[in-house]
């Protein structure tokens, strides 16, 4: 009986779990799995289209007594590249008509035009001509003619399941892709896009953890960069930044703080001087964090807050009665507390960041010193058109990702004990 | 001792004092007022002044009134140390005055005595210019947005920081950049799509994911914590990964350019949350009242319908809303499968205008504006749902 029951209970789980599973297979695991098959492929963005045969049929009348019509179907290959197989032809007429001379491949059964045409090359183009006359001389009515498509079919490789293999896509990844300079870039990226919102978020959260009025509105207020659009925010901060007539630009030269407006999403590097050490710093890259950490430190913020309101307001008091300093309270109290949500959020947002496209897509375009690896799969696979080096790129993000991903899950483990 | 934390007090709250009037002097030069020159120094020496002269009266003059005729003697100085500026300016400055002297009420040349009160004042300053400050960075480039949706083109030009708004236009001139989208860049449709996209996303998922959540919560079976567990991992997978093989099948299949195609992909990716989010809301469900509907004789379908979905609609309407914020918002595929803009949604139809440098940018914005407006609404209104769902710690961005 109770064996039954478990059986049902099974039964019931996989249909209730399988539609979900197998969407997610389809969209999400399948095409890691392909990446893996395209990276190794020499292919391009113009060779994903099947070839298919074409025919575009143009009726033309051709004596006085429109018993007789002349048909011509421009016949083509889709494709520049593939040559297609087997190309087979049909096309029905009315009652009554049947074709004059026609061409040796094709044959007249039963009111069908059917044509074998073998093989056709790349680019193959052929006008094809047909005479149809009306067995009772009776006028054809073109338009019935015309209404009428015909059917092409053709055996085509397609070029994504072939079996040819390279290793090529790697090496440009490795050799011709100033690959050290692109992964370095993202290291810088994430890692002070990370810190960055993290120390952001602790700041905002210590403040309005504090008991001031409107707290709830500020908390809200600070959540709208990380819930708005993406693409509205980083337009508006293209605005806001632009050399010529961004007001930011403007404000600074108006108020005399700089003499030269700063082109600070196109400019590669600035040259700045501190106490004497002049170096150099990568100008739009830093913009585009500043961007990230604006974006992105509302969620450090949020978290880190929930884990001060739930540390116990005794904690303080017995600090207070001990005469600890704010800055003590802070140190010995406070971060102790948040040191294990902080670890998390920054391997999540690591992760995170490290895989960030659109605002950097937005911002720059990748130009200007801010190409990371993420932009860098859209560069080859739809810039430069070359899938197989896009999906290459891909494999070496999803690579890290996995070290990423071993790291994290063994520290969040020890944690897990520790908390 | 005093006399050091009298000197830290001055200082902290004058320079708070010139940082909130620098912001209102920047708003102030936004709306059209010809300033050149940010006067730091002066203002931070009166306002120095202000600060020691509101300790020094101490306890000896009635509040209201001590911070009423403070604040109107700094307001006077600040005028004849500033450039020409209008009543309403003044008046601003006033205002400011009245709330920073209220604020130093708890400070007295008694309270200056305390322990670590250099401490605290840095503290207490702090907090008060934090809030200030991320309130300005944060809501600066909102106002940007929307102000630049309501200039044009050739006054942008003229003077790029002048944002005030001539409301003696009539709102059709006011509003044109809005009326332009609409009409020539037809962007009714693109919020129809989007929306639609959006919405359809919402239904399919939860179709999908209140089944799969309810099994994983409840039922048993094998390979129950294999999927738990790679729910999170298959999340943390970045859509870029995916981009150029779902693009290349896509486009064999002839789903590019389809807002099916787009619904499908959406909602496999927001599916791994919401079945994260709803498995954890449904475990906290009293199992008791489930077996209740077994008793009666209910099936699995009965017991999600009957039991399961009118218990959790609080969960239910947070998942709903996270992945309306998340289509709606979403931008990389629609950039990747979209490219007739017969089927764009608004992100892509953004991008596209943004495309042409002839642009003006106040459609830019008004697009912007379009765009952020419905999400901003939602997020305010269920701010309590979202806020509790995004600390569950699931949301992606």
């Amino acid at each position: 009986m109770s064996d039954s029951l478990s059986k049902l209970e099974k039964r019931t789980a996989y249909t209730l779990v399988l539609p979900a599973v197998l969407l997610v297979f389809a969209i999400v695991l399948f095409p890691i799995f392909a990446n893996v098959w395209i990276s190794f492929k020499d292919i391009e963005l113009k060779d994903i289209r099947i070839p298919e045969p074409r025919a575009k049929k143009i009726v033309k009348s051709i004596s006085e007594n429109q018993s007789e019509l002349k048909i011509i179907y421009k016949l083509r290959n889709s494709s520049l590249i593939q040559e297609i197989r087997n190309v087979q032809f049909q096309d029905k007429f009315p009652t009554n008509i049947s074709p004059v001379n026609l061409d040796s491949r094709c044959n007249f059964q039963s009111k069908k035009v059917v044509c074998d045409f073998g093989n056709w090359q790349a680019k193959y183009r052929e006008n094809f001509e047909i005479t149809i006359q009306n067995n009772n001389g009776e006028i054809i009515n073109k338009k019935i003619i015309k209404s009428q498509k015909p059917i092409l079919s053709g055996k085509a490789n397609n070029p994504l399941l072939t079996t040819n293999f390279t290793l090529e896509n790697f090496k440009k990844v490795f050799y011709e892709n100033n690959f050290v300079e692109l992964l370095l870039t993202t290291f810088y990226f994430t890692f002070f896009g990370t810190v960055g919102a993290i120390i952001f978020g602790i700041l905002a959260a210590q403040l309005v953890n504090q008991n001031i009025q409107g707290r709830t509105y500020m908390r809200g207020i600070l959540l709208f960069p990380y819930v708005g659009p993406v693409v509205a925010l980083a337009y508006t901060w293209t605005l806001l930044l632009d050399p010529n007539s961004g007001t930011l630009n403007a404000l600074l030269v108006n108020f005399n703080i700089i003499e030269q407006p700063i082109n600070l999403l196109g400019q590669k590097y600035i040259t700045m001087s501190i106490l004497g050490f002049e170096f150099k710093l990568r100008l739009a890259l830093t913009t585009v964090i500043f961007f990230e950490i604006w974006r992105y430190f509302p969620l450090a913020f949020l978290f880190i807050l929930a884990r001060l309101q739930a540390i116990p307001q005794s904690l303080y008091e017995a600090a207070e009665v001990d005469g600890a300093s704010p800055i003590q309270k802070f140190i010995h109290i406070t971060l102790p507390q948040i040191t294990a949500i902080i670890s998390i959020l920054f391997m999540i947002r690591f992760i995170w960041n490290f895989n960030k496209f659109e605002d950097i897509f937005l911002l720059t375009g990748g130009a200007s010193g801010t190409r990371t690896l993420p932009i860098n799969v859209y560069q080859q696979g739809f810039a430069v058109s070359d899938i197989g080096m896009g999906s290459a790129v891909s494999i070496v993000i999803v690579m890290l990702l996995l070290s990423f991903m071993v790291i994290y899950f063994r520290l969040i483990g020890k944690r897990a004990n520790e908390v | 001792m005093k006399y050091k934390s009298l000197a830290i007090f001055l200082i902290i709250s004058s320079f708070f004092l010139t940082c909130i009037l620098s912001i209102w002097k920047i708003m102030s030069t936004l709306q059209g007022l010809n300033f050149t020159n940010l006067n730091i120094t002066p203002v931070f020496l009166i306002g120095i002044l202000l600060s020691l002269a509101f300790v020094l009266i101490g306890n000896k003059m009635n509040h209201l009134i001590k911070i009423f005729s403070l604040s109107l003697i700094f307001s006077i100085l600040y005028f004849y140390l500033n450039e020409t500026s209008p009543y309403w300016y003044i008046f601003g400055v006033f205002l400011i005055t009245l709330f920073f002297t209220n604020k130093l009420k708890k400070y007295s040349l008694q309270s200056l005595k305390e322990d670590f009160i250099s401490e605290k004042i840095i503290f207490d300053f702090i907090t008060l210019f934090g809030i200030v400050f991320f309130a300005f960075v944060i809501l600066f480039p909102f106002y940007i947005m929307l102000v630049t949706s309501f200039k044009t083109q050739i006054a942008l030009l003229v003077n790029p920081l002048d944002f005030s708004l001539d409301f003696t236009k009539s709102l059709t001139e006011l509003f044109k950049s809005y009326f332009v989208i609409f009409e020539t860049y037809n962007f009714g449709r693109y919020i129809l799509i989007s929306s639609a996209v959006s919405i359809g996303t919402v239904i399919v998922t939860l179709l999908f994911a209140i089944p799969a959540a309810y099994a994983v919560a409840r039922l048993n079976f094998f390979g129950k914590n294999f999927l738990s567990n790679s729910i999170l991992i298959i999340y943390m997978f970045p859509a870029i990964v995916l981009v150029i093989p779902l693009y290349t099948v896509f486009s064999q299949l002839g789903l590019r350019n389809s807002i099916f195609g787009l619904l499908i992909v959406y909602t496999a990716t927001t599916l791994p949350v919401a079945i994260y989010m709803l498995q954890g809301y449904f475990k906290s469900i009293p199992k008791e009242i489930e077996d209740a509907g077994i008793m009666d004789g209910q099936n699995w379908f009965g017991i999600i319908l009957k039991i399961i979905i009118p218990l959790s609609l609080p969960a239910i309407a947070s998942v709903a809303l996270y992945v309306f914020m998340i289509a709606w918002n979403e931008f990389l595929f629609s950039l990747m499968f979209l490219d007739s803009p017969k089927s764009f949604t608004l992100s892509r139809a953004i991008q596209y205008l943004s495309g042409d440098a002839e642009t003006p940018r106040q459609y830019l914005m008004a697009g912007s504006v379009i765009v952020t407006v419905p999400v901003l609404l939602i997020f305010i209104y269920f701010e309590k749902y979202l806020v509790s769902g995004l600390t569950s710690g699931s949301v992606k961005g």
